[in-house]
């Protein structure tokens, strides 16, 4: 299906991420709003999801868990406004970096049966966001790096043994 | 790999004529000179960028002669891919788990409305 397109540009405290699913908005809304649909998809398979609450409304608090043999990583946060088909808007905390919060804005775009997820998320400063994209949601971005993808596909091409860990 | 660096390597690739010269470099140590024909720039401008590209560690710059080689280093590259891939790897992970549920849910919804 699509690619994920995500942008961290340089100096900037935000990512930005799109990517577009062949489903109405309806059913994308479900599946990020339902606690039982979103541990079907959230994470990598390796992790077991658990969603301790998932509030969805103004106010409404939320907290699940990624597991793995290795350990447990929480992640909670509080929507903020009435969530609707339209957006959601929410923080975020990585419970593994305490006090670091960010705040995610979801939208959801269809056109021709298809929809669009774009989500911005604003970090406390530059190192912050850094930080977060580092530990790669505490295990696990592109087109702002200016193609970087294709640059190093580029260079890996010519100069196969240098690019090689 | 330390933050700031890391800023350095991905203010250095923002800039197209810097990932040319990079590219250019893969095929083998360059002078400012030879690196500068192909653009329509001067080559102060040139040894600008390079001085970017060196500062990040994308380059080295050695002496032949008369003239100095640039010499890419392919080492913060290599960093700043597995910087992005990690969180790249999340999303894309999900999302493809995602496409699969909506799936699953577009035939249950038909099955319900037959």
């Amino acid at each position: 299906m699509g690619t994920t397109q995500i942008t961290a540009p340089p100096g900037q405290p935000f990512i930005e991420m799109s990517r577009e699913f062949d489903a109405p908005r309806e059913l994308l809304y479900r599946a990020h709003t339902d606690p039982d649909l979103l541990v079907r998809w959230l994470g990598p398979r390796k992790y077991e999801m658990i969603v301790e609450r998932y509030e969805v409304r103004d106010g409404g608090r939320y907290r699940y868990i990624h597991r793995d043999a290795n350990g447990e990583y929480a992640f909670h946060g509080v929507f903020h406004g009435d969530p609707s088909p339209d957006g959601i808007t929410q923080t975020f905390e990585f419970e593994g970096a305490p006090g670091h919060v960010s705040l995610e804005t979801m939208t959801l775009e269809e056109r021709a049966g298809r929809t669009t997820v774009r989500i911005h998320s604003v970090y406390q400063s530059v190192e912050a966001r850094d930080a977060m994209v580092e530990s790669g949601m505490a295990e696990g971005v592109n087109d702002g790096y200016a193609r970087l993808d294709d640059l190093l596909a580029e260079l890996s091409a010519r100069q196969p043994a240098a690019s090689r860990g | 790999m330390e933050q700031d660096r890391l800023s350095a390597v991905f203010g250095a690739l923002a800039d197209p004529t810097r990932r040319a010269i990079l590219a250019r470099l893969t095929q083998g140590d360059l002078s400012v000179g030879e690196l500068a024909k192909p653009f329509p720039i001067s080559q102060p401008a040139i040894s600008g960028h390079l001085k970017v590209l060196e500062d990040a560690g994308l380059i080295s710059r050695t002496r032949r002669a008369t003239a100095r080689l640039s010499h890419l280093e392919p080492e913060p590259l290599r960093d700043a891919t597995e910087w992005l891939a990690r969180y790249r790897e999340y999303w894309d992970e999900s999302y493809e788990r995602l496409d699969e549920l909506l799936e699953t849910l577009k035939s249950d919804d038909t099955e319900r409305t037959r």
